[in-house]
């Protein structure tokens, strides 16, 4: 099997498992973070510290190359414009985690622990998708 | 603001952080890739030669965290205090406006920030601010 594929997979459980030691597959701590008001867990900071800390580090070093170590090009976000479409995304998105305590990431993690509630939400999560999909179609068709 | 001592968790939380942040670095480093699953999965919905068996792998890796994680000790707690309707509905918003704008807590606040991107910067800042909000009105002035 190709060495892409192999790397998606182990990346993704790295990923999952760094999402189950940090404590943010659990909805619970997720709010308790959110929850700046009440007695407050800033566990969540400390993950994020984390990770941009070891991220940036990736990022400075393939600044300015063309492809990655595997010879793969380099697909980064060409985008530079604060427009209506990230900002009012983010904010709904973030209306949505303050709901339930979940983002896709640890949604998904908790999804593979077989948790009715999680299943539920990841359905949900996936349907929402593909609405986006839907409404995206008909918004082209309606420019052409 | 009181913090919440017992349940902070700053080293768990920064190790998970760690682990995250080495994904990240792993798929940029090796496949050129962001390591935002919001994108990942919603890809999946409107397949391209080529380009799903790679995001199938990554998202199966994550599912699979729990299992692997069960070979050597018990899941960590979790746990959903939100009920099925509001799952459902927070998980619609979820995936709607995570493809809407563009990422999650993953691609935007992971990635996006350890590459200094100001749309990520602006996006994790909308979402934290919408989560914060949500979380208030919900806990403190809806008392749910």
């Amino acid at each position: 099997m190709n060495k892409h594929f192999v790397s998606a997979f182990v990346t993704g459980l790295i990923f999952g498992i760094g999402l189950l030691v940090s404590g943010m597959a659990n909805p619970d701590k997720v709010l308790s973070f959110l929850d700046i008001a009440g007695a407050w867990d800033p566990s969540l900071a400390f993950v994020m510290g984390g990770a941009i800390a070891v991220g940036a580090i990736a990022f400075t070093f393939i600044k300015g190359r063309t492809h990655s170590l595997w010879g793969e090009p380099l697909r980064l976000p060409g985008k530079k414009d604060l427009d209506k479409r990230l900002i009012m995304g983010s904010l709904g998105f973030g209306i949505g985690w303050g709901l339930a305590g979940f983002c896709p990431g640890p949604a998904l993690v908790a999804f593979g622990t077989g948790a009715p509630k999680a299943i539920v939400f990841v359905a949900a999560m996936i349907a929402g998708m593909a609405i986006y999909e839907v409404i995206e179609k008909s918004r082209t068709k309606a420019v052409n | 603001m009181t913090i919440d001592l017992s349940s902070f968790t700053p080293w768990a939380s920064l190790s998970g952080g760690v682990l995250i942040g080495i994904a990240a670095a792993m798929f940029i480093l090796l496949n050129g890739r962001i390591a935002g699953i919001s994108g990942i999965l919603g890809g999946l919905l409107t397949p391209q030669k080529g380009d799903i068996l790679w995001r199938a792998l990554f998202i199966a890796g994550m599912v699979l965290a729990p299992a692997a994680w069960l070979l050597t000790a018990p899941l960590p707690d979790m746990q959903i205090d939100a009920s099925y309707p509001l799952l459902i509905i927070a998980g619609l918003i979820v995936g709607i406006s995570t493809r809407y704008g563009s990422g999650c807590t993953s691609g935007h606040g992971v990635c996006g920030i350890s590459r200094l991107s100001p749309r990520s910067i602006v996006a994790t800042l909308a979402f934290m601010f919408s989560g914060f909000v949500t979380v208030y009105i919900i806990r403190h002035l809806v008392g749910m």
